[in-house]
């Protein structure tokens, strides 16, 4: 008899963009999720290890239901994760989001003040939210 | 005024040492050498982003990777670059162990201090690659 595997976490793969203020929000909300808000049901993995790692790093979107998270339309993270790992059950762009919510992108991308941690807080729910979906779904 | 070198921190998010390669980077980028240093993302060299490959094609190239995985030399490499440089912030650390960062992306003042050796270190290697190159 076959048994449905029930997927119990969640994979977060933010493009952690070095460049940009975006980049950095990703990587805030990111961790806020992984730490804070749903600490027992989500893991993350560097994504430049889809290319630096061996085959299990790469499986990683085949293991776990994953959901990137790109600091811009560029999306680096989902086109990497797709082409390198598997498909991604759900993508988020942080300017995207900011714009519909009408948060201005922080000034600095070393430090957020605290006008940029509603912004982090934005980009964390909407991550959280996709993460409750995945669990539900699966 | 053109700037000749491009550095490159890894995308850790996983451990602090990813946070300290990605501050000690901004501090030399914004407070240490802006006329010198250009940054661009490791995620634009994945998917082969015209732009990004250009850049660090032409320029001298250092990497910081924040552990012996050494995503940002092997990104950097795998666009057809060989690095110039490849540091590790793991490295760093051992020669300065008291120096505990207090959380992945709160670094605290231990470190911090960390973060800016490493930035004076990264300004030595420009200066050192610079020197090379006349």
């Amino acid at each position: 008899m076959l048994e449905e595997i029930k997927s119990t976490k969640v994979g977060i793969i933010p493009c952690n963009g070095e460049e940009i203020c975006e980049g950095t929000l990703t990587r805030h909300a990111s961790r806020k999720v992984l730490d804070k808000l749903r600490p027992g049901s989500t893991v993350t993995i560097c994504l430049p290890l889809f290319t630096a790692g061996d085959k299990g790093e790469r499986n990683f979107a085949k293991t776990f239901p994953t959901i990137t998270v790109d600091g811009c339309d560029k999306r680096c993270s989902r086109l990497s994760t797709e082409r390198l790992s598997g498909q991604p059950h759900h993508s988020i762009i942080v300017s995207d989001l900011l714009k519909a919510h009408g948060i201005k992108v922080p000034r600095s991308r070393r430090t957020l003040t605290e006008k940029d941690k509603v912004a982090v807080d934005v980009v964390a729910e909407e991550i959280a939210k996709k993460v409750d979906e995945i669990l539900e779904d699966t | 005024m053109e700037k000749k070198v491009v550095v490159l921190p890894c995308s850790g998010i996983g451990k602090a040492f990813g946070e300290i390669g990605r501050q000690a980077v901004y501090e030399l980028v914004e407070d240490l050498r802006p006329d010198d240093v250009a940054i661009t993302c490791l995620g634009r060299l994945m998917i082969d982003d015209p732009e990004a490959k250009a850049l660090v094609q032409n320029k001298i190239v250092i990497t910081i990777d924040g552990c012996t995985q050494d995503c940002a030399r092997k990104s950097v490499e795998s666009s057809g670059k060989k690095v110039d440089s490849a540091l590790r912030v793991i490295e760093a650390f051992k020669k300065n162990r008291d120096l505990k960062p207090e959380g992945i992306l709160e670094l605290g003042e231990p470190g911090f201090k960390l973060v800016h050796d490493l930035a004076q270190r990264l300004s030595e290697e420009v200066d050192s690659l610079m020197k090379k190159e006349q």
